[in-house]
């Protein structure tokens, strides 16, 4: 028999151990690779690989049929994938537990017409087995815009109400990771203002976003990454900087002497067309660039009629990307 | 050596937890099934037909005791004889309420909340869809058993209060009854797992008519020695024991001096039945539920939303 003091490990390096396990990174809110999916002879998805890291807002975007929601459903257990991993805040997407912190809002969003809206989320927080309180989930009523209406049946709610309540069940049992599928579709203007607030109010607090939706400029303002679908694929993915290349800057200038030239070749790669400038600007640009650039054009007696800082919007990519795929396939 | 790290316990946490969660999720999806059906007025539309079957049964009876027929008065004897006979037809007919109710109840659930999106917000918090599913079974089973005990129960005692008949084993019988309900409602759950809601309750009710008259075929192909027709009626009660629950029920409903009475010439008779359930036939019922449940659970499993 072998020596107690053998099998016992030692106290101190146990705890050192478990120390080490405590400060690994978390795992990320999702992780998928190789997803695939065909219905019949039809492709749904083909190879999608996507990370969402801790706290990270990830926008999904792409054609309509392009498979982002058959993504999203693979993601959460929804569709089972014909081939693919899918890990969920670092666990098998098959194991259960795993959707214990994920809120989700459907592009389908319908919820239990007889019952109130207070009654669904006590329903999804009974579901979750999580512990919130009454108060906690009238807040989140509040939050969305439906604290007025948290007695009455869903029977009688618009589309937008409902919409809003099914945002109120993805935030109320305390989610690390929240998948929205279109989250505006029904929504007036301020709704998609409030949506945009409370997905950067989640960032804020460390949750993880994936965020699909067909406002671009929704995506832009509010996600760190974005992963483009086309065809069931991944046509690109990056964050906004990656994918929407360099800022620039376009200047009107007249009395342009030889040392105002040098200032600006010195800011960037200068291109000129009659008075007007374009400079564009290094990637690593802190956001000072333009502003000592104007200074020192001004001490240089430069007539300045316009800066205007120009970068290609997100919907110019993601064009850009969709029409190439196009030409691709066709040819 | 005791860290803290290192779990030693002979009983597995984890094991516990999740019969707890799944415990969790069955009761709360079948009070929530329930709570559907009392505010979808299904239960004022139940309790609506009840009454009215309960009021035109009782104004029946009521008359059979006191006027005269084509063969004169009839003794206390024969009244408890038709009146045990007209129980087993009426009996048949709220069976029919409750059964056509929950068929219509448990066929859209499960397709009509795909189709209409309810079930991704539910399947996709941490539960399973089995027990979603077992959850909404007994949510139905116990409305459709409580409809039969409480009309079944309010019927006797119509009958009881006017022809003064109390039918032999009511307790068996309601739990026949209600067994009854509860394989139909089986059956409705697992169409709606793969065809669309109102298909699968219509399937459902046909499939409940197809073996009722099935099991009239069979009768009277026994009572005319002919094998090869009685055999219908066997098979039909082994595929969906529906009209076999309801033969043991009527059994325990009629009155035991009505077989000796009415002998070989009303053999065939529907609302007459002429054994008592065997416990082969019982534990065959038993294994039916749970196959058609566990295959409904697979269907449901297996399932993309």
């Amino acid at each position: 028999m072998a020596e107690p003091t053998l099998m016992a490990p030692d106290e101190a390096a146990v705890r050192a151990a478990a120390q080490l396990v405590a400060d690994l990174p978390p795992a990320p809110a999702v992780w998928c690779t190789g997803l695939r999916k065909r219905y019949g002879r039809q492709v749904a998805v083909e190879e999608v690989s996507l990370t969402v890291g801790r706290g990270e807002v990830v926008g999904l975007l792409g054609p309509n049929g392009a498979g982002k929601t058959t993504v999203i459903k693979m993601l959460l257990g929804l569709v089972r994938p014909d081939a693919g991993e899918v890990m969920l805040l670092g666990r098998p997407a098959g194991d259960v537990s795993a959707r214990r912190a994920v809120g989700y809002l459907p592009e389908l969003f319908r919820y239990q017409p007889w019952l109130t809206a207070a009654e669904v989320l006590r329903l999804h927080v009974r579901l979750a087995g999580v512990p919130v309180s009454e108060d906690d989930q009238l807040a989140c009523l509040d939050l969305v815009g439906l604290g007025a209406r948290t007695g009455d049946r869903l029977g009688g709610f618009s589309k937008g109400m409902q919409q809003r309540l099914g945002l109120a069940v993805a935030l109320v049992a305390r989610p690390e990771f929240v998948v929205l599928d279109e989250p505006t579709s029904a929504l007036d203007p301020l709704g998609r203002v409030d949506v945009r607030d409370i997905v950067l109010s989640l960032r804020e607090r460390g949750v993880a976003v994936l965020l699909n939706s067909h406002l671009i400029g929704e995506v832009e303002r509010v996600c760190d990454r974005v992963v483009i679908l086309d065809h069931g694929r991944v046509a690109a993915s990056g964050t906004l900087v990656e994918l929407l290349g360099q800022h620039e800057v376009r200047l009107h200038l007249t009395g342009v002497t030889a040392a105002v030239e040098a200032r600006l070749a010195a800011s960037g790669r200068v291109a000129r067309e009659g008075d007007q400038y374009t400079v564009a600007l290094d990637a690593g640009d802190d956001g000072t660039t333009v502003p000592d650039l104007v200074r020192d054009l001004a001490a240089l007696h430069v007539r300045i009629h316009a800066v205007e800082p120009a970068r290609i919007s997100l919907e110019e990519r993601l064009l850009g990307i969709l029409r190439a795929g196009q030409e691709d396939t066709a040819s | 050596m005791s860290t803290g790290i290192v779990n030693t316990g002979a009983v597995n946490p984890s094991v516990v937890d999740s019969s707890r969660t799944t415990a969790r999720v069955v009761l709360t999806v079948a009070g929530l099934t329930l709570r559907e059906a009392s505010r979808r007025k299904v239960l004022r539309a139940l309790i609506a037909l009840t009454v009215a079957l309960l009021a035109l049964s009782g104004w029946g009876f009521s008359r059979l005791a006191v006027e005269e027929t084509n063969f004169g008065t009839l003794t206390s004897g024969q009244a408890r004889l038709v009146a045990s006979q007209l129980l087993n037809l009426v009996m048949f007919g709220m069976s029919l309420i409750a059964a056509l109710g929950t068929a219509f109840l448990a066929g859209p659930t499960v397709s009509g909340e795909v189709e209409s999106g309810i079930a991704l917000s539910v399947l996709a918090r941490p539960v399973r869809r089995w027990v979603v599913l077992l959850g909404k079974w007994l949510g139905l089973a116990v409305f459709g058993s409580g409809f039969i005990v409480l009309a079944g129960l309010a019927m006797c005692l119509v009958v009881q209060l006017t022809v003064d008949y109390w039918p032999p084993n009511i307790v068996a019988a309601l739990a026949l009854l209600a067994g009854q309900t509860i394989v139909l409602l089986t059956l409705a759950l697992l169409l709606s797992t793969a065809v669309s809601p109102m298909a699968s309750g219509v399937v459902a009710v046909g499939l409940f008519g197809a073996t009722w008259v099935a099991g009239v075929v069979g009768g009277i192909g026994q009572a005319l020695g002919n094998e090869g027709v009685e055999r219908v009626g066997t098979v039909s009660r082994m595929l969906l024991p529906t009209d076999g629950l309801w033969r043991g029920a009527m059994h325990a409903l009629q009155d035991p001096s009505a077989l000796l009475s009415f002998g070989r010439e009303l053999q065939g008779f529907p609302f007459l039945s002429e054994a008592p359930l065997t416990v082969a036939y019982l534990v065959w019922s038993v294994v039916w539920v749970v196959m058609v449940g566990g295959l409904a659970a697979l269907a449901f499993s297996r399932r993309d939303l």
